[in-house]
């Protein structure tokens, strides 16, 4: 092998690729809330009373959890502007993040809810509360703590499909990366720093889902 | 100790008055032609043999289980599929579960503040105050500050009686509230149902504890297959049982006590 390490172009890029790290959190916690929004209001519309409801939650599940990331996210960004919606990269990438990964939050969540005990609703509803506050106030957050692990690493691979955004050219590290690399040429330098970057974006995502947990989840169980 | 008929004597309205019921699950009959009426301050015992309708019964009281033909009245409530009489119902009507269903991501004290905050939109500090004041009255306001999971069975479900109570419910129901606890943890739920009935409490309890419908009945009533087959007050139910299947479940169940 006689390619010679040389750094100096990614030196050079550091200030950018560390910027572009930011632009990475950003559309990961962008997308992130999203999820969590889509995947608490799938579930609970799930079991809507409206036919229509159900079946267009149920749908939109199995649509998004069996076709490719990339093609939601050009179907959003090239496809939606000749129906009149035309949205610059990074909102796209946010949105398209948030509803992939709304889908599959909706999977999860459901579980967390099933594995709640019916006697729970029962005394809720005893206690003369209505279905929805019953949901939001007895349900959910043990049914979160339930599922709070599989959530965590569904919201890691999130992260980390956030790369996928560079395929829109939305502000994120692979995308500024890949310009690095397309004027250096310096394809292992530029990518090794890259690949530790994102191993430490998970670890503090992952951190953070750990103080979440700490700070909401610690009560006492059997 | 000596039960207070007084209360049942005293007021003669129909608290609860369940008319002709029926109840399906599917094929199955779960309950036939229930007739019951319960008068305010009245405390009925509900006995029968496992699968005999009586739990299915005082769920229906609450609506938490539908019933497809007859007539349910709760303070002169008609319960029917309006879900507005439903919530009205269920916040006159407490209600103790046999696995107690505590919320375990609240405090006791927090358990005990949910309900008349969300449901009856106390104030946090006087939903406080009743909660103290009930789980006092339990004996057990120095738990206040623990979770459901920190406390044993007798305790858990001392709390969720104060819990219900923090509704001031015009009836309690019970459903096994003895049934899912250590022996030794019985005594202190049936104290603090006890005390409750002497303070004229209108109370249905479902429950296999002889001795507590015998201290505080007013009426011992026994299911079998969905229906009511007898009904008196605990000295005649006990001492001269008329039918047949009401011998042999007193057979059995006090033989094993």
């Amino acid at each position: 092998m006689n390619y010679k390490l040389d750094f100096t172009p990614v030196l050079e890029g550091l200030p950018s690729l560390l910027a572009a790290c930011l632009g990475t959190f950003a559309l990961a916690l962008g997308g992130m809330a999203l999820a969590i929004v889509i995947g608490i209001g799938g579930v609970m519309l799930r079991d809507s009373r409206i036919a229509p409801v159900r079946w267009f939650i149920k749908s939109f599940v199995e649509v998004i959890r069996n076709t490719p990331f990339l093609v939601q996210i050009y179907f959003i960004y090239f496809a939606l502007p000749l129906a009149g919606l035309r949205l610059d990269p990074t909102p796209t990438a946010i949105i398209a993040l948030g509803i992939n990964g709304g889908a599959y939050a909706i999977e999860i969540i459901r579980g967390g809810v099933q594995s709640i005990s019916r006697g729970q609703i029962e005394a809720g509803l005893a206690l003369g509360l209505h279905k929805t506050q019953v949901f939001r106030l007895i349900v959910l957050k043990p049914a979160l703590r339930a599922i709070f692990p599989s959530l965590t690493s569904q919201f890691v691979l999130l992260t980390l499909t956030t790369s996928i955004a560079s395929a829109i050219s939305a502000y994120e590290l692979t995308s500024v990366a890949q310009q690095i690399e397309t004027s250096s040429f310096r394809s292992f330098e530029v990518y090794g720093v890259v690949t530790v970057f994102y191993l430490v974006i998970s670890w503090l995502m992952m951190r953070g889902f750990g103080l979440i947990s700490a700070r909401y989840f610690s009560y006492p169980v059997k | 100790m000596t039960s207070q008929p007084s209360h049942a004597q005293a007021a003669g309205d129909a608290m609860i008055s369940m008319a002709g019921v029926e109840k399906w699950y599917g094929d199955f009959k779960a309950l036939t032609d229930i007739d019951l009426s319960v008068r305010t301050g009245e405390r009925i015992v509900l006995c029968g043999p496992s699968g005999s309708g009586k739990s299915t019964l005082i769920r229906c009281i609450n609506h938490l289980e539908a019933y497809q033909k007859g007539e349910i009245r709760v303070g002169g409530t008609l319960l029917g599929d309006d879900a507005r009489a439903i919530d009205a119902i269920r916040r006159e009507v407490g209600m103790v579960f046999q696995h107690f269903n505590l919320f375990p991501h609240m405090t006791v004290l927090q358990n005990c503040m949910l309900a008349p905050m969300r449901s009856l939109r106390a104030s946090k500090a006087e939903a406080e105050a009743t909660a103290r004041r009930l789980l006092a009255r339990v004996k057990i306001l120095e738990q206040a500050e623990k979770y459901p999971a920190q406390l044993s069975g007798g305790q858990q479900q001392r709390v969720a009686i104060a819990r219900a109570l923090c509704m001031q419910p015009k009836v309690m129901l019970f459903d096994e509230p003895t049934s899912a606890l250590d022996p030794e943890m019985v005594k202190e739920v049936l104290d603090t149902m006890i005390a409750l009935a002497e303070e004229g409490m209108t109370m249905i309890c479902v429950t296999h504890e002889m001795g507590f419908a015998r201290q505080v009945a007013d009426r011992v009533i026994f299911m079998a297959s969905g229906a009511i087959v007898e009904e008196a007050p605990p000295a005649e139910f006990f001492t001269a049982p008329r039918h047949e299947r009401t011998r042999k479940f007193l057979g059995e169940i006090l033989r094993k006590h």
